[in-house]
């Protein structure tokens, strides 16, 4: 490198790094010292109490509770979501009976699908508390009353509330993957199909043996976005379930009862404790999923 | 790279300022006592506030909205300092906008702590962080310098505000408890409120064979309006003595026989008269249907006529009546009710100018202060007599007769739901886990019992008592 470069790069990464130091890590080495201590969030002295917040947390059945949560939607979110979203994604480019284009009208399915993606999630809380309200004025009970059912406490229901709320994650994260695998599956060469449809390949045997294979990459990622996305879940549940986390805690997540931890019972040193498992949590998850899904490359050039 | 020795250096001196950056969220202030500049104190002037010191006044804005402030007690203020800056803040999250403004050392000089998340007492106070409002109740009133202010509220209103043991939030909204319904309604078909706890369960089915739903309270987001129901009628079978020993944590309490009773009695309600919708709506909803007369009676306050007058159609007419008695044995009278005094104003100790904080409370408890606030929101305030020849609202008619039927008879308030927010939040999840059968009474006396103790031996939540 020549003499001088490195202050020209630095000038222009001083400020960012800056930014990313004083916006994103020091509120995490904060977090990490306040999960030590005591602080109630209203005194000026926090008091430094070394691990005793880690130790409550091992006995929190709330906390608990969470986190079965999470494990749940780790597994459920990705899953449902990248199926839906890859056999959407699959119609829309290859699902002609040719097997080189896609459905008719796939454009249109393309923009439909985004939709959800582009309301604020307030938006959509909002929008599915009218679908899923408990009386005959909900749309899916009105929908049950009007073929001769009772009405289904889809949020009011301690089995039932997680998988309602579950599917309404899954309804706004679809759009987003079918466009990523959309792309993903464009830039896979045509003729690789044609080779694959003239040696008489099915739509099923060209989507498992020809396009996920090569769409690995995309998944991946996917797969990592969603696993993340599946230790949040803190505003839909916060505007959809009863008692913010109810009924009996069959919904609560760990970002919500942080919340209420800092902000209701003014326990932020606790409340930071659970972030800092929360974060341990999530970069295992990111870590694995990486190492896990790890593949050889597939050069298309 | 080349990366010079010194550069480096650089870089780690930028790392400690960092670190020093976050430890300017703890700013602190251990004073207790007014401060920020003061003026000449004197008998119009108290409190010796300056005559040019700003106000910042925050105010939830709910169900009383926040005109009472921006058009009365905020230009009384200005009218009496006209050199002061007037700011008016109005929000529905106390917590979220102010807790980071405490933590900080920048607060305003009044807080109006109000609705479903409003700020905890006891923490603030346990962190030295609101004035004692002593002084306060033991200025001149503004009516009348020769008189104290604790003697223009009524009796036990001070009390409501207690926190450590000195009165730490000004309790000005007085309301009374009950349950409402259409007094037209009623009327057209003939019903009258019930006042032992059979002809409730018969009144109940009768509204139920008209094809109304009898009783329903909001599950979705306030469930404390039935939790209400349920330690009212605890304290009219044992006495106030239930409530107060559930606010002293002592042992037992919840697992106490009037606990039980109110519990299995209105599980029974639930089990009989609640439509399992009821615990996914919220209290706009509910209230909403009881205006299109699907409901018949409904646990509230009120402030409920105020909170719903501009959908209120002319046919309807909100009545309150006391909760029937549970057992031939109680031992308050059927007409005994809750009247208590809440919406906690308080005044932070660290505030700029919190002698003008304590001034613009003084003005709240004026006569002047106290009839705007009324003319505004509908709700009565402790000030005595301020809203004597107003005219009433229907409901607000109603919940004056209950009164003086009453008499003496009155059931106290809860302090635990301002000391204790665990305990409230985890009563809010088992009220409607018995309301709506998911549990029976002796579980939720058990569980509520589990969660007391728990609070009790939790070191980490500084322990509050009150003596009657």
């Amino acid at each position: 490198m020549r003499r001088g470069s490195g202050k020209f790069v630095a000038g222009f990464l001083a400020l960012p790094v800056l930014v990313y130091l004083v916006f994103v890590i020091g509120p995490y080495l904060q977090a990490f010292y306040l999960a030590l201590t005591d602080w109630r969030g209203v005194s000026g002295s926090p008091e430094f109490i070394g691990l005793g917040n880690f130790e409550r947390l091992l006995g929190d059945a709330t906390f608990w509770k969470a986190v079965s949560h999470h494990a749940i939607l780790l597994v459920v979110l990705p899953l449902a979501t990248l199926g839906i979203a890859l056999f959407f994604a699959f119609l829309i480019n290859a699902g002609a009976r040719s097997g080189t284009r896609g459905v008719w009208g796939s454009r249109f399915y393309q923009a439909v699908f985004f939709f959800p993606q582009v309301l604020a999630v307030a938006a959509v809380g909002v929008l599915f508390q009218a679908v899923y309200r408990p009386d005959s004025g909900g749309i899916l009970n009105g929908l049950l009353n009007a073929v001769g059912l009772d009405n289904v406490g889809w949020l009011t229901d301690p089995d039932l509330a997680l998988w309602s709320i579950i599917a309404v994650l899954v309804w706004q994260a679809v759009g987003f993957y079918v466009v990523l695998f959309s792309a993903g599956m464009a830039a896979i060469p045509k003729e690789i199909h044609e080779a694959a449809a003239l040696d008489g390949a099915g739509r099923g045997r060209m989507f498992f043996s020809v396009t996920l294979p090569l769409l690995w990459d995309s998944l991946q990622a996917a797969w990592v976005y969603l696993g993340i996305a599946a230790f949040d879940g803190f505003a839909l549940v916060a505007v959809l379930s009863v008692n913010r986390g109810g009924p009996d805690g069959a919904t609560t997540v760990l970002p919500l009862e942080i919340w209420r931890t800092a902000f209701s019972f003014s326990k932020f040193g606790y409340a930071a404790a659970m972030g800092v498992a929360l974060f341990f949590l999530t970069l295992t998850f990111a870590l694995l999923a990486l190492r896990v899904t790890r593949r050889e490359r597939i050069d298309l050039a | 790279m080349t990366f010079n020795r010194r550069r480096m250096l650089h870089g780690l001196g930028g790392l400690a300022v960092l670190t020093a950056v976050p430890a300017c969220a703890f700013g602190g202030n251990e004073a207790e006592t007014p401060t920020g500049p003061t003026g000449d104190a004197g008998p119009e002037n108290p409190f010796g506030v300056a005559e040019d010191a700003a106000l910042e006044v925050v105010i939830f804005k709910g169900g009383l909205g926040d005109a009472y402030a921006t058009e009365v007690h905020e230009p009384m203020y200005a009218q009496r300092f006209p050199g002061a800056k007037v700011e008016h803040v109005a929000t529905q999250q106390i917590a979220q906008t102010l807790q980071p403004r405490f933590a900080g050392g920048d607060v305003p000089d009044v807080i109006a702590n109000s609705g479903t998340d409003l700020m905890d007492l006891g923490a603030l106070v346990d962190a030295n962080q609101l004035l004692d409002l002593t002084p306060l109740f033991d200025a001149p009133a503004i009516d009348d310098p020769k008189v104290k202010v604790r003697d223009r509220v009524v009796n036990g209103s001070i009390e409501a505000g207690l926190v450590g043991g000195k009165p730490h939030a000004l309790m000005y909204v007085y309301t009374a408890y009950g349950l409402w319904y259409d007094a037209k309604l009623f009327e057209a078909n003939g019903w009258q409120p019930a006042q032992t706890w059979a002809d409730f369960d018969a009144l109940c089915a009768k509204i139920k064979a008209k094809g109304l739903h009898p009783f329903a309270y909001p599950g979705k987001n306030a469930a404390y309006y039935q939790y209400w129901s349920i330690l009212v009628s605890a304290a009219k079978i044992g006495g106030n003595k239930v409530l107060v020993d559930i606010d002293n944590l002592v042992d037992g309490a919840w697992t106490a026989d009037p606990v039980k009773q109110s519990a299995a009695a209105w599980a029974e309600i639930g089990a009989k008269y609640l439509d399992k919708s009821y615990e996914g709506l919220t209290h706009t909803e509910v209230q909403t249907a009881q205006n299109q007369g699907r409901i018949g009676f409904f646990p509230c306050g009120s402030w409920l006529e105020n909170e719903q007058k501009d959908q209120t159609p002319d046919s309807f007419e909100y009545a309150m009546c006391p909760l029937p008695s549970v057992t031939g044995g109680d031992a308050m009278p059927y007409a005994a009710i809750r009247t208590a005094a809440g919406e906690g104003y308080i005044v932070p100790s660290q505030a700029k100018n919190s002698a003008g904080g304590l001034e613009y409370l003084r003005i709240m408890l004026s006569h002047e202060g106290a009839r705007g606030f009324t003319e505004r929101t509908g709700s009565i305030t402790i000030v005595k007599g301020a809203a004597d020849g107003l005219p009433l609202s229907p409901g607000n008619k109603s919940v004056a007769a209950a009164q003086s039927a009453a008499g003496d008879n009155i059931v106290t308030y809860n302090a635990f739901e301002n000391w204790y927010k665990e305990l409230e939040t985890e009563l809010r999840a088992k009220t409607n886990a018995l309301m709506f059968g998911r549990i029976t009474a002796d579980q939720f006396c058990a569980e509520m019992q589990a969660k007391a103790d728990a609070v009790k031996a939790d070191s980490s939540i500084p322990k509050q008592q009150r003596n009657g």
